[in-house]
């Protein structure tokens, strides 16, 4: 469904990502990870075009990111996206941070978008919290907001940039808890994280990045046993012994 | 002291004072306020585009706004405007601009040039992310922007938006130039016709004062109220 052919991007002389291949089939969880300022958050960007890139080609159910004539608003409303830092809209409740971009992009009607709000936020374990504003809710509750303000959309795809790097330890599971239940329930997930637990029990493959290249592309229980490079072992033997 | 002066000169005048020139005074200061801040926000989002001929313009207009003194800006507007509308329209004749008009547009005009920095600075205070988040969302930049970049930044700024208005409302007083009534006008009117000078002087930076007063009282209070809880 998400294929990534050979992308290239630079910002100036720099060159952030080097030649990246990868294929992610539909209801498929890929896991990326690598150390800091590998480039893993800026590969997952690329797919629904936050950032551009100058070679290469990204398609998403068979739609070019890249293409200019692609209506890029219109492909990214189809993707999900969770930020490390939530960027919930801190001017709005939490119950129209779900309604608002299903009204305004999807145009639906307002009961509807409301309905499916509620539902969801009811799945997040928030629905009591429809009415308060982002900045009144923990960190771990923002995400889940986010989490669920994506599904609101109704993604054919998520993508995840690091959602639980920004959380304090005990509010990081109740985020997991929900990628996982989203991840059984068959959901396309790319997902950049250093939550390891995670990737073993739910990734089908694990994308090891560094210095903006694909060093590795296993399936998960390949790379956990045994990854084949150097620099993968060398960063699981770090994150693991922690 | 006091002995030789009149008071009772204001209370006689006050009708004319303020139904004549307070009115003209506020509905100055608030419709070149709107008027300012809509072209203003258009301005520094011309400014914030990367679009050369977009960000060139404004950045142009802005800087002479700020280093052209407002009463020449106002004689300026109030004596070339009908030459140029003259001009445009190719009538025989200049154009009839009334005061009102010529003052409004002078100020809305210039006060742009002020709302604009205002706006680009509040602006730029929303973190890249929202607008990362928005467009992830499937929003275009004037949904982006409609709905979740100038909603908070206004938000940020009313305070100094509200600010530069009492300013504003004191600037409206310039119109002098163009023998316009406004509140100053008619107190000075009312001055030289009764020889009270000093009594309706003292008057008018009364109430200059006190509206003024008032005015950022409330602009404390509206900020409590209407600020983002982070």
């Amino acid at each position: 469904m998400i294929k990534i052919d050979r992308v290239s991007k630079w910002y100036g002389p720099v060159q952030v990502l080097k030649d990246c291949s990868a294929a992610v089939a539909r209801g498929e969880v890929v896991v990326v990870c690598g150390p800091s300022g590998s480039g893993k958050s800026t590969l997952i960007k690329c797919v629904n075009g936050l950032e551009p890139f100058q070679k290469g080609t990204i398609t998403v159910d068979g739609v070019s990111v890249s293409d200019r004539k692609t209506n890029l608003p219109k492909l990214r409303a189809r993707i999900g996206m969770v930020f490390q830092h939530f960027e919930l809209f801190p001017h709005l409740t939490v119950r129209r941070n779900l309604t608002l971009p299903q009204v305004k992009v999807l145009h639906r009607a307002r009961d509807g978008a409301e309905k499916k709000a509620m539902q969801l936020l009811d799945r997040v374990g928030l629905r009591d919290h429809a009415d308060k504003f982002p900045g009144q809710l923990s960190g771990g509750q923002q995400q889940r907001v986010a989490i669920a303000r994506a599904l609101a959309m109704d993604p054919i795809a998520m993508l995840f940039d690091e959602p639980t790097s920004a959380l304090d330890p005990e509010m990081i599971q109740e985020v997991l808890d929900v990628m996982v239940g989203l991840a059984r329930d068959g959901m396309t997930m790319i997902v950049v994280t250093h939550e390891m637990g995670f990737a073993r029990k739910v990734a089908d493959r694990v994308v090891f990045v560094d210095q903006g290249e694909i060093v590795e592309d296993a399936p998960t229980a390949d790379f956990f046993a045994k990854p084949r490079s150097q620099r993968a072992q060398l960063f699981l033997s770090k994150i693991l012994q922690q | 002291m006091f002995a030789n002066f009149d008071f009772d000169v204001i209370l006689r005048s006050l009708p004319y004072l303020f139904y004549q020139g307070m009115t003209f005074t506020l509905l100055l200061t608030a419709l070149a306020t709107l008027g300012g801040i809509v072209v203003g926000t258009l301005l520094a989002l011309m400014r914030l585009s990367g679009v050369s001929f977009l960000n060139l313009p404004a950045a142009a207009y802005v800087n002479l706004m700020r280093s052209v003194p407002f009463v020449l800006m106002i004689f300026w507007f109030y004596f070339l405007v009908p030459y140029i509308g003259q001009w445009i329209t190719r009538s025989p004749q200049p154009l009839q601009v009334g005061a009102f008009a010529s003052c409004l547009i002078t100020f809305t005009l210039f006060e742009a040039a002020f709302f604009c920095e205002i706006m680009r600075a509040g602006i730029q205070s929303i973190p890249r992310g929202q607008v990362a988040a928005a467009e992830a969302l499937g929003m275009t930049y004037p949904k982006t922007m409609g709905y979740i970049v100038l909603p908070q930044a206004f938000r940020n700024m009313v305070p100094v938006l509200l600010t530069q208005t009492i300013v504003l409302f004191q600037d409206t007083s310039l119109v002098y130039v163009l023998s316009v009534t406004d509140f100053l006008g008619a107190a000075s009117k009312i001055a030289q016709r009764d020889g009270r000078l000093v009594e309706m002087y003292i008057f008018a930076a009364c109430i200059y004062f006190l509206v003024s007063l008032g005015a950022s009282h409330l602009v404390r209070q509206l900020q409590h109220r209407i600020a983002i809880i982070r």
